[in-house]
């Protein structure tokens, strides 16, 4: 994994009630020790969260310097709000509404505003595999991939060292052509190993949108490795 | 002759490609995710297709990450300690 989430491993003061999640043990610890001032558990967070803000950030202002500002000024608030955080939503959940405000706020000056309740047709119109792969409505297969349009293995896997390192930056370059909002969900969910639920309530959007924005750029990610490994496919051009 | 109303065959490679990240994501109903598997045993094309999915969500997995530069965490750390009324720690 290229980030984990930062969770000191908790060593619970006095016996807390079985009810109580494992998760929530963690995080009502961590919040102990970040009050005391622990500075090692405060960095681990800052550490460990600032990619996910900085791609979230990223989302409502124009440049990268803008975003990590807008994350700086993220850690300030929390250094500052931390004693009044009443945890009602998780710890992590306050720090994106805090980045997320902050980065409306930007975002509005900077007259850029990327409105996420609703798909636009770049997110949501079309099959995400060509067409023409599959066969047509007389075949006795309709629908049923042609044998020149078939997916043919990807050899050696894509995790072997001979190829690993020139795969991630394929990965890599062909994430960064994505359409912005299935770049973002794509990266924090897949990159920064966020949740589903961690990503919605980051952009106030319906499980079922996220879907479909994860969907679609992870389909154009695996076309960008077929391409890769097979070359663009010459044999859809008919 | 082969029976389509068969599980596995009962969904169209064309259809299964869409449903894919639904399935990888736990979100279908049971009967549709079980279609899904019995096609998969059926169709080695759609198999593929999944695992490599699968391939290429591993690989976004290892692909470096940006990250606030030194500098920045130095001054946030430093205001942590600020707030917390802690002296700055040696070197």
């Amino acid at each position: 994994m290229a980030t984990t989430p930062a969770s000191p491993t908790p060593s619970p003061p006095d016996q807390r009630p079985t009810t109580h999640s494992a998760a929530h043990d963690v995080e009502a610890d961590l919040l102990v020790r970040l009050r005391q001032g622990d500075q090692a558990a405060f960095e681990s967070i800052v550490n460990g969260w600032s990619p996910m803000l900085q791609r979230v950030a990223r989302t409502y202002v124009s440049t990268d310097a803008s975003a990590q500002e807008i994350v700086q000024e993220t850690w300030l608030a929390v250094v500052r709000g931390l004693d009044r955080f009443e945890g009602r939503s998780s710890l992590k959940t306050w720090v994106f509404r805090i980045l997320t405000n902050l980065g409306k706020t930007r975002g509005v000056r900077e007259s850029r505003s990327v409105p996420w309740s609703s798909l636009s047709p770049v997110d949501s119109s079309g099959p995400t595999v060509d067409p023409r792969r599959f066969r047509g409505p007389e075949d006795e297969w309709p629908n049923h991939w042609t044998p020149v349009g078939s997916p043919r293995p990807w050899e050696p896997s894509p995790e072997d060292v001979t190829v690993a390192g020139e795969i991630r930056r394929e990965v890599a370059r062909a994430l960064k052509g994505l359409p912005e909002r299935q770049r973002t969900v794509v990266a924090l969910r897949d990159v920064h190993g966020m949740s589903s639920d961690e990503v919605c309530d980051a952009f106030t959007i319906s499980a079922a949108n996220q879907r479909v924005l994860l969907h679609r750029g992870r389909a154009r990610l695996r076309e960008a490795l077929e391409n890769y490994y097979h070359g663009p496919s010459p044999r859809m051009s008919v | 002759m082969t029976d389509r109303s068969q599980p596995g065959l009962r969904i169209d490679c064309a259809d299964l490609v869409e449903l894919v990240t639904e399935y990888l994501e736990g979100a279908l109903d049971e009967p549709t995710a079980a279609e899904i598997e019995a096609h998969l045993a059926l169709c080695p094309e759609c198999d593929t297709y999944v695992a490599q999915m699968r391939e290429t969500i591993q690989v976004l997995g290892h692909v470096p990450v940006e990250s606030l530069s030194d500098e920045a965490v130095a001054e946030i750390m430093s205001a942590f300690r600020d707030f917390k009324g802690l002296k700055t720690p040696p070197a």
